[in-house]
């Protein structure tokens, strides 16, 4: 069982109060009635699914209720940072340097 | 019987018989046994059968990664364990134990045919002849390989034990409780952390308990071990035995299965037969020792023929002898002490066949010493015996060329191949490996957890090495966690290291194509099914295990992994790092699933919600049916009436005067805040700025891919406040949606969500004359039709308590939906029962509840809806504001495969016959004459009989759909077609009179 750290809660807890929500840093089209179909397409189905790190959501769902960002390496399933949600993305070689 | 028991040695208790029985043979142990020791003192070898070919076998190991000896064991009904390895069961009174894998019994077994069959039955065997003819697979291969297969039996009675979970939090967990683990237990502790010790064993001390010999600090190895507990305990070390160490998870999380009553004669009602701990250490300390590896050669698995390691365990901690008169084979120095101490303990040391030319000259000295025949540069060529061994054949071995063969008589034969450090938990973290030339195995490498290896687990032999290795270890982690020590140095005399070298198959004079030299006891692998998985093109260590299912039984390889790692290199001519191991999962031994499910099991398998209204649906013979977790009432049968009686019957009652109903577990969102109506117009399709307070409206919820995903009545109760309510089975999924997009879309919204569903209790009156029931209990409010019309919602007073008060149909009938705080919903559901009478009112469940709302063409999503179903696919685009600028889901439905011609749409059926009932989820096509497999157009989503139409009706997704009204479908069922109009699915009042009551 993974350990997650809420960063609103500022407490590394077990995955079971969590619960994943897709990747992170998908925007919706501010005006979906202006976007093209294939815009569309991409924000629904288009997903990056990264050997490495992965930028995803996850909620705090049995805890604080809040949906964060959180950048895990998919290959060895740490966490290397979490972000409250609308943080700016930050970049690979900051976060895998951070994990060392 | 034969004894087999040395008096005065072991650790068991002599002086304290206990009588089990193996295959309803009474046998009598020691008290401390297991029932490997406790046959083998009886002189019994034969324990079992094997897997494929039904050979008669006998335990090869002491501990817990034997192969051969498999035994179910019985303490009462449901109470069965299949595959219980017999060198870890401890004896205790009563016990009835039994062999597996024979028939009619253990001595003569039919299953020993597949024995002589063995040319057919080599690798990949199940793959080459089942192939065809295709027909045969249902009839005949299959009924046969499932007849055969499988070790034991299953148990078939519930398992009245019970089993319990707990968490652990730990500064260091050492697995192990061997000499390094108990040293790096002692750093740990001494620094001031909070240790952990556990083992699998019955007691504490590992390879001490095997070897007495040793001084420790000039203590004989038992006294320092007891001293030593002793001394842990009092530095708070919790020490758990029995207690394996099953799987190493994520972040340091051990899982640790604790046995606590399969080794007690009457257990306390109240102690659970198990406990899995869920262990978060900051340090683990892997000291799992190392197993000892077989030799590989013809008839290595004949009852008799064990490990040497295994036979001085016996020896030195059961004191029972396994043998009169023991051939010693071994490439290892380890097996030379096995057999001095059984010397001195009268058993006959045959010969000790080395297999080096050269062993160390000092152990060859102590064996003449003792007068032990030593062939040194020799191999094992076969041994004689059906059920024991009874002669080993022996040949020496020349610069690859191999003499002439001796025959050597003996009951039993020690092996001994050398050690391989036992890795499997670190294999778990997926920690690398790194293979050590010299030693001729694999040791641990790059760690990715916090984790470290201690004594032999890293290849140091001998228990001076690992008393100081665990003692730096557990240094260093106490310093890893802030905590610096300095490790302690032990002594100890008459220590026993050793080399050794490791081999492939051993050299045959003898046809090795018919030689049955085992690898994997456990799956009858031979060193031939690897050769000739090679040949026939397996190149990959994974595919090699499994066509010849080498290491995939349930000790999962703990003996067979290197053996085979060696062969399989040799034949693919490539060094063993570059073939590489198969992975070791978890668990370590064989878990019971009760284990596992702990407390989850029964009533506490899954929560179950009971609405404040239940109480009264269970005294009032309701029959139940579980929607998502709720128990709902389905239907209330009078005595002797069906289902469909019953439902035929409130249904009708509903119809005619009054029905009500149970709508407690619908989900309720509370939705308030300055922008609450602007995030109503942003997550449902609705428009909702002009929906005035005090009125409602069926509100229709997308994902943004366009499908329906929930829907529900939502009552606007003032300018900033909605009562949402949602499916029952969508409460959870739609709040967590709808705080995704406030939360994350849209946080420049102010709006506040509430769940509600379980504060408020729901009774619905549905029926031309649920206002007459109602009415006089309704204050502070107008309710007449005029002043509180259809989709109408208000504050008020009901039966003295406070109310929110909806006029709403899922029915089509005149209807109310009455929300009070769920405290008092049995009392007004109480009252209004009462009232009702004069009007015959029915209590009515969640079938005609169905059936009603299918009357009207009202959907249930996710039973009429599965996904891909748009509002306009279900007929319900009137429900989608055309002028929004943007609703979750808008965009998508313009998406051009969601605009195409011949998606599935929701109409009514009709069967042609007027009386058939369609079945839900039945395929729908349009030509009944095209051949199979036909080409289906949908399916059918809701089926009933219904009284109001007078026959029965159903609804169904049907491709272009709304274009086919009127034509006849096909519906293809095994009993014939049944031919179907496709309608408009609303079946009654179309102009939703009744609703204006």
């Amino acid at each position: 069982m993974l350990l997650i750290k809420c960063p609103y809660c500022d407490e590394t807890l077990p995955e079971l109060e969590f619960a994943y929500a897709g990747e992170a840093h998908i925007t919706r089209p501010p005006t979906p009635a202006e976007a093209s179909d294939e815009e569309w397409r991409d924000f629904l189905f288009i997903r990056s699914n990264v050997k490495g790190a992965h930028y995803e959501r996850w909620r705090h769902v049995h805890g604080c209720g809040r949906f964060f960002n959180a950048v895990r390496d998919t290959v060895s399933d740490r966490f290397l940072v979490t972000y409250p949600a609308g943080g700016l993305r930050p970049a690979v070689d900051d976060v895998t340097g951070s994990s060392k | 019987m034969t004894n087999f028991r040395v008096p005065g040695k072991g650790r068991v208790d002599q002086r304290r018989p206990v009588t089990f029985s193996f295959d309803d043979k009474e046998f009598t142990a020691a008290k401390g046994d297991t029932v490997a020791s406790a046959l083998l003192a009886n002189g019994v070898h034969l324990m079992g059968r094997s897997f494929k070919y039904h050979r008669p076998r006998g335990p090869v190991a002491a501990g817990s990664e034997e192969p051969n000896a498999l035994i179910g064991t019985r303490r009462g009904k449901g109470q069965f364990e299949p595959n219980t390895r017999a060198t870890v069961q401890e004896v205790y009174k009563g016990l009835a134990a039994t062999s597996q894998n024979k028939f009619p019994n253990l001595k003569f077994d039919i299953g020993e045919i597949n024995d002589k069959a063995y040319m057919l039955l080599s690798a990949g065997f199940y793959y080459k002849t089942f192939m065809w003819p295709r027909s045969f697979w249902d009839k005949v291969y299959e009924p046969f390989i499932r007849a055969a297969a499988g070790l034991g039996v299953s148990p078939t009675e519930e398992d009245p034990d019970h089993y319990a979970s707990r968490y652990l939090h730990t500064d260091v967990l050492v697995v192990g409780a061997g000499p390094a683990g108990l040293a790096a237990a002692r750093s740990a502790a001494e620094a001031g952390l909070r240790v952990t010790l556990v083992d699998e064993n019955s007691e504490a001390g590992g390879t001490l308990l095997s070897e007495p010999q040793a001084l420790i600090e000039g203590a004989p190895a038992w006294d320092w071990l007891a001293a030593e507990l002793a001394a842990l305990t009092d530095l708070g070390v919790k020490i758990m035995t029995r207690t394996t160490a099953i799987g190493y998870y994520h972040q340091n999380m051990v899982g640790l299965c604790e046995k606590l009553t399969d080794y007690v004669a009457t257990p306390e009602a109240n102690i659970p037969r198990e406990r899995m701990w869920r262990v978060r250490a900051g340090q683990v300390i892997l000291a799992q020792g190392a197993l000892e590896k077989p030799l590989v050669f013809d008839g290595n698995d004949r009852p008799g023929v064990m490990l040497a390691g295994s036979a001085q365990t016996y020896l030195n901690r059961y004191g029972v002898r396994v043998g009169d008169r023991a051939v010693v084979v071994t490439s290892h120095d380890s097996a030379y002490h096995a057999a001095f101490d059984l010397v001195e303990s009268g058993t006959a040391i045959r010969a000790i066949v080395d297999t080096r030319a050269m062993p160390p000259e000092d152990l060859v000295s102590q064996a003449r010493i003792r007068s032990i025949l030593v062939l040194t540069g020799h191999t094992v060529t076969g041994t004689s015996g059906r059920l024991r061994v009874k002669s080993v054949r022996v040949n020496p071995v020349r610069d690859g060329w191999v003499g002439e063969a001796r025959e050597l008589l003996c009951d039993c034969v020690l092996m001994s191949g050398g050690w391989t450090p036992s890795l499997h938990l670190f294999s778990h973290t997926k920690g690398s490996l790194k293979w050590d030339a010299e030693q001729q195995t694999f040791l641990p490498d790059r760690m990715t957890e916090a984790c470290l290896i201690a004594g032999a687990g890293r290849g140091l032999w001998g228990i001076e090495a690992a008393l100081t290795d665990g003692a730096e270890m557990g240094a260093v982690a106490a310093r890893e966690l802030g905590k610096p020590i300095e490790a302690k140095r032990l002594t100890v005399e008459q220590d026993r290291t050793g080399t050794g070298e490791s081999n492939t198959e051993l050299p045959s004079d003898l046809s090795q194509g018919k030689a049955r030299a085992f690898v994997d006891y456990q799956n009858d692998v031979t060193a031939k099914d690897l050769r000739l998985a090679v040949r026939e093109g397996m190149r990959s260590i994974e595919h090699v295990k499994r066509y010849t299912t080498n290491g995939m039984a349930t000790d999962q390889g703990k003996m067979s992994n290197i053996n085979g790692l060696n062969i399989a290199s040799d034949a693919l001519g490539k060094p063993q790092p570059q073939v590489g191991l198969t992975t070791f999962r978890p668990p370590y031994t064989p878990t019971s699933f009760g284990a596992f499910a702990g407390y989850h099991r029964g009533d506490h398998f899954e929560a179950t919600r009971k609405t404040p209204i239940d109480i009264w649906a269970e005294e009032n013979g309701a029959a139940f049916e579980p929607v998502s977790q709720w128990r709902r009432a389905w239907y209330f049968p009078r005595a002797g009436e069906t289902m469909d009686a019953a439902v035929q019957r409130e249904c009708k009652a509903t119809r005619e005067s009054v029905g009500m109903f149970d709508a407690s577990t619908l989900g309720k969102i509370e939705v308030t805040g300055p922008d609450a109506v602007e995030f109503m117009n942003r997550m449902y399709t609705n428009p909702w700025t002009k929906l005035q307070p005090g009125r409602a409206r069926y509100g229709l919820l997308l994902g943004d891919d366009g499908f329906i995903r929930d829907d529900g009545v939502i009552g606007r109760l003032s300018q900033d406040r909605f009562h949402v309510t949602t499916t029952t089975g969508g409460a959870a999924r739609v709040l967590n949606m709808m705080e995704d997009y406030l939360q994350t879309e849209w946080p420049d919204l102010k709006v506040w969500l509430t769940s509600t569903t379980e504060q408020w209790a729901t009774i619905a009156l549905n029926g031309p004359n649920a206002r007459k029931v109602i009415e006089p209990f309704v204050e502070g409010l107008d309710i007449s039709a005029e002043a509180f019309p259809h989709m109408s919602v208000a504050e008020c007073t009901v039966a003295g308590f406070p109310a929110r008060l909806f006029r709403i149909s899922f029915t089509g009938e005149l209807g109310f939906e009455i929300n009070v705080p769920a405290r008092h919903g049995l009392e007004l559901w109480e009252t209004l029962y009462a009232a009702g009478r004069p009007y015959d009112l029915c209590t009515y469940g969640t079938e005609t509840m169905h059936v009603l709302r299918a009357e009207k063409g009202y959907i249930i999503v996710g039973q009429d809806t599965d996904g891909t179903v748009t509002p306009f696919d279900a007929g319900i685009g009137w429900a989608v504001g055309k002028a929004k600028p943007d609703f979750v889901g808008m965009r998508a439905l313009k998406r051009p495969d969601l605009v195409a011609d011949g998606r599935k749409q929701l109409v009514g059926l009709l069967t042609e016959d007027s009386t058939t009932k369609l079945e839900e989820g039945a395929q729908i096509v349009l030509d009944p004459a095209q051949p199979v497999p036909m080409k289906m157009v949908g399916h059918v989503t809701s089926s009933y009989h219904s009284v109001a139409a007078g026959r029965p009706i159903a609804m169904a997704l049907i491709a272009g759909g709304h274009g086919r009204m009127g034509e006849t479908v096909h519906i293809p069922m095994p009993d014939g077609v049944i031919r179907a109009t496709v309608t408009s699915p609303v079946f009654y009042d179309p102009e939703g009179a009744r609703l204006a009551i």
